[in-house]
C-alpha cells in the first residue's frame, strides 16, 4: 500500500512562486520530454522537489499508520498461519514505509522533519486508515480491496519521473501482489465456511467498498490541477485508475459470491466499461480533514509509539557513542 | 520532544555469488551493526541477498552532477573505443 491520489496540500506556507533560472528549466524539461530520470543531485525546480517530498512523505506515512489496523488483528488471528502471514503483511507495510523515506530524504527533507510532520498531524496520509477493522474479514478485505486499489496507484509511480522514488515502487510494488491474494485467499476460506462467516465477509465488503474506490481521490474535473503530469510524477488520470479498478473487481467480487453495494453498479456495453453510483465526497473531505472514526486513534498510537520508543533510540546512539570514543583511545 | 537523528547508511546487496553488489537504498542505524541488521529487516525479507554492505552516506564521494560535461563529455567522441567502429570483411564479421 498505499497512495490514494495523495498530494492533498499539507497546509504549507504559501510563499511567491520560485522564478527558475531558465536555462536550467528547459533542460529539465527536455529531460522529462525524453522520458529520462531525475536524480537526487540534479537540478529540479523548487516546485517539483516540493511535489516530491509531498507525495513521497504522504505515501510513507500512509504505510506506517497502514499498519495500525492490521496490527489490531496480529494476536487475535484465527490461526498460526494466518497470524505468520499477517505479520508478514505488516512488516512490509513498514518496510515499505522505510523505503519511501529514504527516497523522500533524498530531496533534503531528514527523517526527523518528515516523523514530526506526521505526529503533530500536519502531513497528510491516505484516509482509508481512518476506517475501523471491524471483523477478521476486514483483514481480507483490506488486502483485497485496499491493497487492490493501491497496486492501481502503484504501478504507473514505477516509471515516476524521479529515480528514488520510482525504484522504490518498483520494489513495493512486487510485494504488493502478496498483499493482495492473501487477502482474497482468506476471504475465500471464509466464503467456504459457515452462513456467518459469509455474513462477516459480506459485512466488511459493504463498509470497504466505497472507502476503497475513494482512495483514487476526486474525480479528475475536482482535482486541484498540479504540474504532476506535465513532471511525469502521475501518468494516469484518477478516474481512468478508478474505473480501471472497478472494472477489474466486479469479476472478483463474482468468483467470491459478495454482492458489492451500489445498485447502479452495471456494465455499459457503450463505454466498455462498468458504471458506478454516485461516490459520497463529503464523507471523504471529512475524513481526509480530520473526523473520520479512528483519526484520533492512529495519530495517538503513532504519537505512543514515538514516545516510548524515545529511550530505545537514545540508548543506542549513547551506546555507539562510547564505542566509538573506546576505539579511539585504544588507537 | 528531543529529536536526535540516527545516521544514514547506503545499503548494497549481493543478491547472489557471482554478482556485484547493488546499491538498493539506505536505512537509519545508529553503528554499523544496527545498520546491517536493519538492512537485512528493510531490505531482504524475501531471500533478495546473500551479502549485505553497508557505508555511512556521510562517507561517501560522489561526483558533481554538474560537472557531468567535463567528467563524462571526453568519451563521446572516441568511438573507435567500441568493436562497432570497426567494418570488417562478412566472411570476418563475427569476429
Amino acid at each position: 500500500m498505499y497512495t490514494q491520489s495523495l498530494s492533498i496540500p499539507d497546509g504549507d506556507a504559501k510563499g511567491p512562486r520560485k522564478v527558475e533560472n531558465p536555462d536550467y528549466l528547459a533542460e529539465f524539461n527536455a529531460k522529462i520530454d525524453a522520458g529520462s530520470f531525475i536524480e537526487p543531485k540534479d537540478w529540479m525546480p523548487e516546485a517539483y522537489r516540493k511535489t516530491l517530498v509531498r507525495q513521497i512523505s504522504q505515501h510513507a506515512h500512509s504505510e506506517i499508520v497502514g499498519m495500525l489496523p492490521e496490527g489490531n488483528w496480529i494476536t487475535r488471528a484465527p490461526s498460526l498461519k494466518r497470524k505468520a502471514i499477517l505479520l508478514a503483511k505488516v512488516q512490509d507495510e513498514g518496510g515499505h514505509g522505510l523505503y519511501l523515506y529514504a527516497a523522500a530524504e533524498t530531496l533534503g527533507v531528514s527523517r526527523d522533519e518528515l516523523t514530526e510532520a506526521l505526529l503533530s498531524g500536519k502531513a497528510k496520509y491516505s484516509s482509508i486508515f481512518n476506517y475501523p477493522t471491524l471483523n477478521w474479514a476486514d483483514i481480507g478485505v483490506i488486502g483485497w480491496l485496499v491493497d487492490g486499489a493501491a497496486i492501481m496507484n502503484q504501478i504507473p509511480l514505477c516509471k515516476c519521473s524521479y529515480g528514488p522514488y520510482a525504484r522504490a515502487m518498483v520494489r513495493v510494488c512486487k510485494e504488493e501482489s502478496f498483499h493482495q491474494r492473501q487477502g482474497y485467499d482468506l476471504l475465500l476460506h471464509m466464503m467456504r465456511g459457515t452462513d456467518e462467516q459469509r455474513a462477516m465477509v459480506q459485512d466488511a465488503v459493504d463498509r470497504w467498498w466505497f472507502p476503497s474506490i475513494m482512495m483514487f481521490g476526486p474525480h479528475d474535473k475536482d482535482s486541484v490541477h498540479t504540474d504532476s503530469a506535465r513532471w511525469g510524477i502521475k501518468r494516469i488520470s484518477n478516474d481512468d485508475l478508478r474505473q480501471k479498478f472497478v472494472d477489474a473487481t466486479v469479476k472478483q467480487a463474482e468468483v467470491l459470491g459478495v454482492g458489492l453495494p451500489d445498485p447502479d453498479l452495471k456494465w455499459n456495453e457503450a463505454r466498455g466499461h462498468y458504471d458506478f453510483g454516485v461516490i459520497d465526497w463529503d464523507e471523504f473531505w471529512n475524513v481526509v480533514g480530520g473526523h473520520g472514526q479512528c483519526n484520533v486513534d492512529r495519530l495517538a498510537a503513532r504519537n505512543k509509539a514515538w514516545e516510548d520508543g524515545a529511550w530505545v533510540r537514545e540508548a543506542a546512539i549513547a551506546h555507539a557513542e562510547k564505542m566509538d570514543k573506546r576505539e579511539r583511545q585504544v588507537a | 520532544m528531543e529529536r536526535k537523528e540516527w545516521p544514514l547508511w547506503e545499503v548494497f546487496i549481493r543478491s547472489r555469488n557471482g554478482l556485484d553488489h547493488k546499491h538498493c537504498g539506505s536505512v537509519h542505524a545508529p553503528d554499523a551493526k544496527m545498520a546491517l541488521q536493519m538492512a537485512r529487516d528493510v531490505y531482504t525479507r524475501r531471500l533478495e541477498g546473500v551479502s549485505i554492505w553497508v557505508v555511512k552516506a556521510s562517507d561517501i564521494v560522489a561526483s558533481d552532477p554538474d560537472a557531468k560535461p567535463e567528467l563524462f563529455d571526453p568519451a563521446e567522441d572516441k568511438i573507435y573505443r567500441h568493436p562497432t567502429f570497426y567494418q570488417l570483411p562478412d566472411e570476418v564479421n563475427h569476429m
